[in-house]
């Protein structure tokens, strides 16, 4: 197990020191957790972080496999968002961050100290829960992602084939001058995974995609999201455990109780988690007994 | 309720104002009054101030006022190299106050850590926005013109004014940078750009509109800045052109304000009458800045 604190000072340390409570520290991860099969594109274990010494994930240990999609799910402050943050250094932007713990990304450390985030972030796209296009035209969201990373193919067809795969090229193609911004919610989330994918990235984090879209917006997302794990490894926070059913093929069940803030339950393939959860916290939680 | 209560309710109302509701609405009324005389009061005095100006100065205000050198005879005497020492130092003012203030409130928001160091330069520098304009034309003097031998030159004119409206242009550089939404930032980051890209692509085109209307209102400010350049002995009669070289640089030069207030100063009522004059012109330069910066702020929201 190797373990990294990086910290802004030492004062900062020692406050954090403080304010971590026994019960994290004497915290047992969860038993009901899974290996997925076949190759895999993260393992994570025991990864714990703190925000300005408050404690957001404690010992989160799975393994996230390739070319498949899967599902973080559990209620508001579970953890979810900031456990996928930490796949692609998000976090890394936020003041007084603390992380503990390994992130592996196909074998190599994503919090190693010869990683550049930049580079992480390059190869792990992500899309976020408000549609967030730049307030410029919809060729220019498409194409920044290549530009700042120094594509030197043609970038025509670059925006092309990205609309195409994002399923809106058909609905953009006659107005690609027109900016991103007049774009429906919908329109604007598959713009965003556009421009994700323009980057040719392996992974696809998606923070709560569907959450400011209407219903049909949301059937379009999903539909995508099915067709991308032909090339893509996507992972998912989701609100919506329909949603985790109807597109993941794996789940992670995370909960924030009295004592463990952001702990992972359960992680299994998602049918044997909607059907056989083996914990009665997850069965409770799909079966909308809280959250 | 009930089916009997109701009944028991009466069936009219007076809606009528009266008792507790009367007397705050008599308040609110009377409120309304006095704060358009507070508003009044400023726009009058000003309205007054400008036409008795007008009436002094329009006799004066001609082609020949605008086109000639300062004279011992006030008939004779223009504003040409005022108005040329004006924009010459204005000019120079903004290439080398912007680009510093725009890089401070860039790295301020941008790439440096927020601890309380950057939280005490922050305050100092709104501090230093409030700080009197003859310090600045002191601090001129010293630095500029005697420390760096540069003497009472457009150079050290504009390094001074520069120096003046820097605080004021960084604190409304800061306020545009945070008006940039954080997720276009995150969008960005998130892409594989750097910390510069994202400020170059996102964070400066989207504070644009903001960093313009400050800087133009600061030139404003600074197009009528006279102590400071007084200070640092710009208080001369100039009869020349300043030259389109850097050697022009370091000529002596006078301003716009500066030629109004050496006018007023005088004994003779017919420099009085070119003071007003030149008072219009500088007016109408100053309400065009503003009216421009207006204008940007606008034309650059839309798009």
């Amino acid at each position: 197990m190797s373990i990294r604190v990086r910290a802004t000072s030492p004062t900062d340390e020692q406050a954090r020191e403080a304010l971590r409570g026994k019960p994290a520290a004497e915290h047992r991860p969860s038993e009901n957790v899974a290996k997925p099969e076949g190759d895999l594109a993260f393992s994570i274990s025991d990864l714990s972080l703190w925000y300005s010494g408050k404690q957001a994930l404690t010992r989160v240990g799975l393994d996230i496999p390739r070319k498949k999609v899967t599902a973080l799910i559990g209620p508001s402050g579970c953890g979810k968002s900031t456990l996928i943050r930490c796949l692609n250094r998000m976090n890394d932007l936020i003041p007084g961050v603390t992380i503990e713990g390994n992130v592996t990304y196909r074998n190599a450390d994503i919090y190693g100290s010869d990683v550049d985030p930049v580079e992480v972030r390059r190869r792990i796209g992500m899309v976020f829960q408000k549609p967030n296009p730049f307030p410029k035209s919809i060729y220019e969201n498409v194409a920044f992602g290549a530009k700042v990373n120094g594509f030197r193919g043609n970038l025509d067809d670059l925006v092309e084939s990205s609309l195409k795969r994002a399923a809106l090229w058909d609905e953009v193609r006659d107005d690609l001058k027109k900016s991103g911004l007049a774009l429906s919610g919908g329109q604007q989330q598959r713009l965003c995974i556009a421009r994700a994918l323009a980057n040719n990235p392996d992974v696809i984090l998606m923070d709560e995609p569907c959450s400011a879209l209407d219903p049909i917006a949301t059937l379009k997302i999903e539909d995508l999201m099915r067709e991308l794990t032909t090339d893509y490894t996507i992972v998912v926070v989701t609100h919506n455990m329909q949603q985790a059913a109807r597109v993941s093929d794996y789940t992670a069940f995370m909960l924030t109780d009295e004592e463990i803030t952001g702990q992972l339950i359960e992680y299994a393939p998602t049918e044997t988690m909607f059907t056989q959860p083996a914990d009665q916290r997850t069965e409770d939680y799909i079966s909308g007994r809280f959250g | 309720m009930s089916a009997a209560e109701t009944t028991t309710t009466p069936a009219t109302v007076t809606l009528q104002a009266e008792g507790s509701v009367a007397r705050r609405q008599a308040w609110s009324r009377t409120s309304r009054w006095i704060l358009l005389a507070a508003t009044l009061l400023g726009l009058v005095v000003l309205v007054i101030l400008g036409i008795d100006n007008a009436i002094v100065g329009i006799p004066s205000l001609d082609w020949d006022f605008l086109s000639n050198y300062p004279s011992r005879f006030a008939e004779r005497a223009g504003i040409r190299s005022s108005i040329l020492g004006s924009v010459w130092v204005l000019v120079f003012t903004v290439i080398f106050a912007i680009p510093v203030a725009v890089g401070a409130a860039v790295w301020m928001e941008e790439f440096a850590p927020q601890n309380a160091i950057l939280t005490t330069v922050r305050l100092n520098i709104a501090n230093l926005a409030g700080v009197p304009s003859i310090i600045y034309g002191i601090l001129g003097l010293a630095v500029f013109v005697r420390l760096m031998e540069l003497g009472p030159s457009i150079l050290a004119g504009a390094l001074t004014l520069a120096l003046m409206i820097l605080p004021m242009t960084v604190i409304t550089s800061v306020e545009a940078i945070n008006q940039v939404a954080p997720s276009i930032r995150e969008g960005s980051l998130a892409l594989g750009a750097t910390r510069w890209q994202t400020v170059w692509n996102h964070v400066l085109p989207g504070a644009m509109p903001g960093i313009l209307t400050g800087t133009i209102l600061a030139v404003a400010r600074a197009a009528g800045e006279t102590a400071a350049l007084i200070m640092i002995g710009a208080f001369t009669f100039i009869a020349f052109d300043p030259a389109l070289s850097f050697g022009g640089l370091l000529d002596s030069f006078t301003t716009l304000p500066i030629q109004v207030y050496n006018w007023t100063i005088r004994p003779q009522p017919e420099f009085r009458a070119n003071a007003a004059a030149g008072i219009i012109v500088l007016m109408i330069a100053v309400i065009g800045l503003n009216a421009l910066a207006l204008v940007v702020r606008d034309r650059l929201r839309r798009n």
